[in-house]
């Protein structure tokens, strides 16, 4: 590890930027007379939701900032006074709790309530119910976008019809209601040229993790890297601007040879090259990411950091076919995949990107990623024949988070990639 | 003589292994682990090191023309008498600092009647202890603090049934034990390792009836204490690894180190499950022992060692006598394996409803292998040799449950059971510290733990 501390590149800057200019237009939207969409990022539709000239609520970024602001402790029990069990998702409770408690966001200003819930992302059963919460608290109208589970591993063109249909007929005409204004395909379209133009930077940007050393960390830096793409900015220029200055900076760190930024300075010596399936724990986020980098290990590549989007897989949002291209953007969710997909998609990430080992990082609160995982753990072993590991922990419940425990479990893993480095 | 070290410091015992350069195991040490780590390391190694002497010992016996004959008797004899001796020596010191303790308190009164009570109970201490320390004594614990805590128990319920004064009581007569045995236990008595082979020798010589081989044993043992040792490489492991002065290079996981040392100990292992103090492992080993993939228990330990040190103190006993009485069971009662205290509620309801202690112990003992039973599906099942390490590998209860388990669950295979599964851990520290490429072979440590086996 480099002496250096706390490095700021421009990309850090500007995505601080637009994150503070978002919520404070949030926070002048009623009196600006903006209607304001809560949303998932999962098969979010960014570039309809700003076509109508509305503004998205992303709650799970809202949930994962309050965890790394440490504030979700108390808002996941406050819901538990509500009566929300231990099991439920954490995001859930966290978002319940924050709203119990005032729902001031996490940059300190209030969050306008909803006038719409756009549940475009139906794969995730958690998602409707969390909805159905917020349509009792909010009681405004909720579009439900109905999504097919990818369960014979391919998407089907009726697939993708029938959630243009819904679109079409459901989606776009109630937006249309709330909003004030008429569909502008055009405008959308325009949008979803702009998204594209920002997903090839963000692949290239993942593709750069192939080179040795990595000059990124496809987890814990990948995190910050699909901050804006996955949340408010996909189809504005802001986002186009960030991932033109991102790709720039990190590939010009992989020229100069240079490793993976972390908060303590840059990793100089690449011991363990991972991939990772799973969320990260938010609530201990950079406690967790130094039992990593302490070993000089880099994760090169991540499903989480694809559950807004298989871009390195080659989705492209496509301005010609503008709700079929979102149909199918909502459909190719990662956690959309069934399990064999996602089996391969591992497998080729372990490959690509020449990892020693991959890890799973399993959430119980989170069915949606965590179901299968052992399968797949056992499947990828015997497939690749490369170390796999297996941690628990949570996203934003902090009493779920043993640091001991984890670490000794990481260590483990790290030890046994080395012991079989010797075989 | 050289050697490598490894060190286990569990969560509830600390444990040694001396090597020499062929990968033979020399000598094994083990103490109950307290929050002082390095203390718990000195004393194990410093065991070790005397187990070692005792091995040289044998071997030198062996030799002699007259011991040879009667050699094991001999040696369980020796063995036996140095033990008593340590023990004796505990319960002195146990002793004065009970006395310590009563004597400080303000009332006279008080102090003469609390000085009377711990003299009749250390007496009866020392009478028992002689019958213990036989070579065909049934199995006692290798502690020190579960002996002592059960007589002293035993003899203050006695003795406070019916108190000649009000003022005598249990309770302020376990907490007198509870602060001492600690101070007891922080204690390193190794250096007494010559007075205690002397004694060993004497008895065995003059009371037990060996004379004939006096000169064997007399030179045998010089010969035993003269011999140095020289640690060329220590590696630490267990859970108390990251709180020792060890050089991070010196340090292995104990999932890396079980999965070694039961390959030591069955090469054809393929499946090691550890159920150690505070954590169960289930680990899938490929034929050299190194670790292909592992799980372990999260978020609770209940079903660990702990829950059984947990019921001990429920029941009033002590840990090591919980497995025989499950033996006794004439059937199994269902004990929920979620939660240490919940099981604990259990146990009274059950023992209040007037079910047996030993069924209800046969139902805990299942409650644990149960909850390893779903780890191991989790870490991939269970292929054959199947090897249990870990402290509660010596629980009859625990590896019967398991055994039965096992064969419903994944059919017949061979189940490999040590009677040193407790030191499993730190055979595989051992041997990465015999087999460490880089060769280190100097730390602070080292020198430190040189000059004390020296």
């Amino acid at each position: 590890m480099s002496k250096q501390t706390a490095q700021k590149e421009r990309s850090m800057e500007l995505q601080k930027e637009m994150i503070s200019a978002h919520f404070k237009r949030l926070a002048r939207a009623r009196e600006e007379g903006k209607k304001v969409v809560y949303t998932f990022v999962p098969g979010n539709l960014n570039e309809l939701v700003w076509s109508f000239d509305m503004l998205p609520v992303h709650p799970e970024i809202n949930a994962l900032q309050s965890g790394m602001r440490k504030l979700s402790g108390a808002y996941v029990q406050e819901a538990e006074k509500f009566g929300h069990s231990e099991d439920v998702c954490t995001y859930v409770k966290c978002d319940i709790g924050m709203l119990k408690r005032g729902n001031v966001g996490p940059t300190g200003e209030k969050l306008p309530e909803p006038d719409l819930l756009l549940l475009s992302y139906t794969g995730c059963f958690t998602f409707m119910k969390w909805f159905e919460l917020l349509r009792a608290e909010y009681d405004c109208p909720v579009a439900m976008l109905h999504v097919p589970y990818q369960a014979g591993g391919r998407m089907t063109p009726e697939m993708v019809g029938y959630v243009v249909k819904q679109l079409r007929e459901e989606v776009i005409p109630l937006m249309e209601r709330i909003s004030g204004r008429p569909y502008d395909e055009a405008g959308l379209s325009e949008r979803l040229a702009s998204s594209a133009r920002a997903e090839e930077n963000l692949v290239a940007v993942w593709e750069t993790a192939k080179h040795r050393p990595s000059p990124i960390d496809a987890y814990f830096g990948g995190v910050y890297y699909i901050g804006p793409i996955f949340s408010a900015f996909r189809g504005l220029e802001s986002c186009e601007t960030y991932y033109e200055t991102l790709r720039g900076e990190v590939e010009e760190r992989m020229r100069k040879g240079e490793g993976p930024i972390t908060p303590e300075g840059t990793v100089e010596h690449e011991r363990y090259r991972l991939v990772v399936e799973g969320p990260p724990n938010w609530t201990s986020f950079r406690e967790f990411w130094k039992m990593f980098y302490d070993e000089g290990a880099v994760v090169v590549n991540s499903t989480y950091t694809k559950v807004g989007g298989l871009y390195d897989d080659g989705f492209r949002h496509d301005p010609a076919r503008p709700l079929e291209t979102l149909a199918e953007y909502c459909l190719g969710c990662y956690t959309n995949l069934n399990l064999p997909s996602r089996v391969a998609y591992l497998e080729r990430a372990i490959q690509d990107y020449g990892a020693d080992g991959f890890l799973i990082n399993s959430v119980k609160s989170c069915n949606s990623f965590s179901a299968g995982q052992l399968l797949m753990l056992r499947e990828l072993e015997k497939r690749t024949g490369k170390a796999g590991g297996f941690i628990e922990s949570d996203l934003v419940d902090p009493r779920y988070f043993s640091a001991a425990n984890i670490k000794n479990r990481l260590e483990s893993y790290f030890q046994m990639i080395e012991a079989k480095r010797q075989e | 003589m050289d050697c490598y070290v490894g060190i286990d410091l569990g969560s509830t015992t600390t444990k040694a292994i001396f090597m020499d350069t062929e990968e033979r195991i020399l000598g094994r040490g083990i103490t109950n682990s307290r929050s002082n780590y390095g203390l718990a390391c000195e004393i194990a190694s410093d065991e070790a090191a005397i187990n070692a002497r005792f091995a040289l010992l044998r071997a030198r016996i062996a030799e002699g023309p007259r011991a040879r004959s009667v050699m094991a008797d001999l040696m369980g004899w020796l063995e036996s008498k140095f033990h008593l001796a340590h023990h004796l020596e505990q319960v002195k010191a146990l002793e004065e600092v009970s006395a310590g303790i009563v004597g400080r308190w303000p009332d006279e009164g008080e102090r003469a009647i609390y000085r009377e009570a711990l003299a009749t109970i250390f007496a009866r201490m020392r009478e028992a202890a002689a019958p213990l320390f036989r070579p065909d004594a049934p199995v006692r614990s290798d502690f020190f603090r579960d002996i002592a805590s059960s007589q002293y128990l035993e003899y203050t319920e006695q003795l406070t049934r019916e108190p000649d004064d009000a003022r005598l009581t249990f309770d302020r007569l376990t907490a007198v034990y509870d602060r001492a045995i600690l101070l007891v236990e922080a204690r390193n008595y190794s250096s007494n390792y010559a007075d205690y082979l002397e004694f060993a020798c004497r008895e065995v010589i003059d009371v037990e009836g060996f004379r004939d081989a006096r000169d064997d044993i007399t030179a045998a043992a010089e010969y035993a204490a003269g011999v140095e040792f020289n640690a060329l490489n220590t590696i630490g492991t267990g859970y108390g690894r990251q709180t020792l002065p060890f050089p991070k290079h010196q340090i292995r996981s104990e999932i890396l180190c079980h999965g070694l040392g039961a390959h030591a100990m069955f090469p054809d292992t393929r499946t090691v499950l550890d159920i150690g103090g505070q954590d169960t492992k289930a680990i899938q080993v490929d034929g050299r022992g190194i670790v292909t993939s592992f799980q372990m228990n999260d978020r609770c330990a209940a079903g660990c060692g702990r829950y059984l040190g947990y019921i001990a103190d429920e029941m009033n006993m002590g840990v090591h006598e919980l497995g025989p009485l499950a033996m006794q069971a004439n059937r199994t009662i269902r004990i929920n394996s979620t939660c240490t205290v919940f099981a604990g509620a259990e146990l009274r309801e059950r023992l209040a409803i007037g079910e047996r202690r030993e069924d209800i112990l046969s139902g805990l003992h299942r409650a644990i292998v149960l909850r390893a039973m779903s780890l191991l599906a989790r870490s991939g099942g269970i292929e054959s040799e199947f090897t249990f390490t870990g402290g509660v590998a010596k629980n009859e209860a625990a590896t019967s449950a398991l055994k039965r388990l096992v064969h419903e669950n994944y059919g017949e295979m061979t189940i490999n059971i040590s009677p040193d599964s407790i030191y499993t851990g730190a055979l595989g520290a051992a041997l990465f510290a015999r087999r460490d490429r880089r060769g280190d072979m100097v730390n602070v440590d080292l020198n430190k733990l040189k000059k004390r086996v020296n």
